[in-house]
């Protein structure tokens, strides 16, 4: 009787939670999985199940190869950055923790994580900025020719992968200080007394035991860099009002095929391109957990 | 034995060290907010300042007439308060979804939540932009494409949100004072609302700024979502903004700099609850 009452308000609690859930993410995950089967423009009434007809079409898809890879370069360009410079910064900040200074390091590398992206973009569009950028002026005074940065297709990748960066970084190193702080003290005090540098013990100590954690972040960090589009929209649109044409990534490019070119069925086996690629990332993480576990 | 000189040089050496790794730690931080003081400070400058070299961080003789200029070109106070309505609205829906399934979650162990349990957890790794699509078309079914509530449509729940207060639920609500609780005759719905709530009021605060930033951050759903100008919110107002081509940089400035001073002082505020909220991401159970 009692476990029935519970059961009750266990049921009634959870309700809401459950019919929003199923409302604004199961139903949409659903359909986004139907949607890619099928032919659907906007305009016409039929939806005709098509089987993989657009994933095959996919293939052939110059735009959708170039947004895939644009976006692989740009998820793994910060990757590649991102994850040695925020396990050195974590290491030196964790070593300072006794600073004075300590949680000046802590904000301002966290800062550019939270502010809104547009704005800061805009500080990044006026540094690259071909003919009132600091960037230029840097370089012509190291005698390196100026450079069109956000008009040339490559180096406006680089620009992306920048800023993409240094907005992941603090997510990075605030996860990595979680880390360390929950390192075993005794472990790096017997490998002093053994006679061990700095640079050794986090050489050949932190970095085998935050292993986990280099997994965790380097999945997190992929996953956001594939879902790119906002750095990509802002830093890549040029003075014509054409946002985002340089720089295409999968977002963007399945926004394009829904929104512009109305074929919400074909966008929608974008969608699940970009969903397989998360899944594969995410099993991967999984697996190399578990063979980890294992003695 | 160490003499004592040798001692001291090596105290000297360590002293040494932790100053350089001061002095790079500091270099590299201001490096890192570089480009923001550098946005703020370009917002007071006059046009022609724009252009001096070496770029100056507090400007010789600063102005307000890109503020002016921006604020009349611009509804720019109205895209905040769009951005502010849909960010409390949403950080509302998650708290609230969040604290009523994370403690059913955590608490009532019953075959039936394990398997809502799972569902979310299942779901959970699926990115916004993968559904985004057809949830433009549930939000044009309702009716609410261009309003507050088709932006709050994609941000009512979080998976993370359910999964945070289930962990604190579990970790800091004995089972023992639920039972004593109820012994006494207290309702399941008094205690939730007396006992339950008042003991999560960090991890829901932590989980209310993150909520509260993802909203003002986000970027893609309010893109497709609003259309018309006034229902804007302070991103997509922005970023649309700063593509007319007549736009120069210090305008551009300003407007960011009128977004960023407000939102880096909430966050400076809130640093605690925020990193605490953060850092619980990267917790495995």
């Amino acid at each position: 009787m009692l476990q029935r009452k519970r059961w009750i308000f266990a049921m009634i609690a959870i309700l809401p939670t459950l019919v929003i859930f199923a409302c604004v993410r199961l139903y949409p995950i659903a359909d986004t999985l139907r949607l890619s089967l099928h032919k659907w423009d906007i305009l016409s009434k039929k939806k005709p199940f098509i089987g993989l007809a657009n994933f095959s079409e996919l293939l052939g898809d110059h735009l959708f190869q170039d947004a895939l890879i644009n976006t692989t370069i740009i998820a793994f360009g910060v990757l590649i950055i991102t994850i040695p410079t925020a396990l050195v910064v974590a290491a030196l900040i964790f070593h300072r923790t006794r600073s004075r200074f300590a949680s000046f390091y802590e904000t301002s590398i966290f800062i550019p994580y939270v502010v809104s992206l547009v704005p800061a973009a805009m500080a990044w569009k006026w540094i690259f900025d071909a003919r009132l950028g600091p960037l230029n002026f840097l370089l012509s005074n190291l005698g390196i020719a100026p450079q069109s940065w956000l008009f040339d297709p490559v180096l406006s990748v680089i620009c992306v992968i920048i800023l993409c960066s240094w907005q992941a970084l603090g997510y990075a190193v605030l996860i990595y200080l979680v880390g360390f702080k929950s390192l075993p003290v005794s472990l790096f005090e017997a490998i002093k007394l053994d006679g061990a540098s700095g640079p050794q013990s986090f050489w050949y100590l932190s970095i085998p035991m935050l292993k986990p954690i280099t997994l965790y972040v380097s999945v997190v960090t992929l996953v956001s860099g594939f879902n790119v589009y906002a750095q990509a929209f802002v830093l890549a649109s040029d003075s014509q009002g054409a946002p985002g044409r340089l720089v295409r990534v999968l977002v963007l490019d399945m926004l394009e095929n829904s929104f512009r070119n109305y074929r919400v069925g074909y966008a929608a086996s974008e969608a699940v391109v970009l969903l397989v690629i998360v899944l594969i990332l995410t099993l991967i993480q999984f697996s190399l957990l578990r063979e980890k576990g294992r003695p | 034995m160490i003499k004592p000189t040798e001692g001291s040089r090596l105290r000297f050496r360590r002293k040494l060290i932790d100053r350089t790794i001061d002095l790079v730690l500091v270099s590299f931080s201001m490096l890192m907010i570089l480009p923001l003081l550098f946005l703020v400070s370009n917002a007071f400058k006059s046009p022609s300042e724009m252009l001096n070299w070496p770029p100056t961080i507090i400007p010789t003789d600063p102005t307000l007439a890109n503020f002016k200029a921006v604020l009349g070109e611009t509804p720019l106070l109205h895209w905040i308060g769009n951005s502010l309505l849909f960010a409390c609205l949403s950080t509302t829906c998650i708290v609230s979804t969040s604290a009523l399934a994370g403690y059913v979650l955590g608490k009532f162990r019953f075959r039936s939540m394990n398997i809502i349990f799972f569902l979310f957890l299942a779901t959970a790794v699926v990115p916004f932009e993968v559904y985004m699509i057809p949830l433009y078309f549930q939000a044009q079914a309702l009716g609410v494409l261009n309003s507050v509530w088709g932006l709050l449509l994609g941000y009512m729940v979080m998976s993370f949100g359910i999964f945070l207060i289930r962990q604190n639920v579990i970790h800091s609500i004995p089972d023992e004072l639920l039972e004593a609780a109820r012994i006494d005759g207290a309702g399941e719905f008094w205690i939730f609302w007396r006992i339950v709530l008042p003991l999560l009021r960090g991890a829901l605060g932590a989980l209310a700024v993150l909520a509260f930033f993802q909203a003002w951050t986000s970027f893609a759903w309010p893109m497709i979502i609003t259309t018309t100008r006034e229902t804007y919110t302070i991103e997509v107002g922005l970023a649309l903004f700063q593509t007319g081509f007549t736009v120069d940089l210090g305008r551009l400035s300003a407007a960011s700099a009128a977004v960023l001073i407000p939102s880096i002082t909430l966050f400076v505020l809130l640093r605690r609850n925020f990193v605490q909220g953060v850092a619980s991401t990267g917790l495995k159970e």
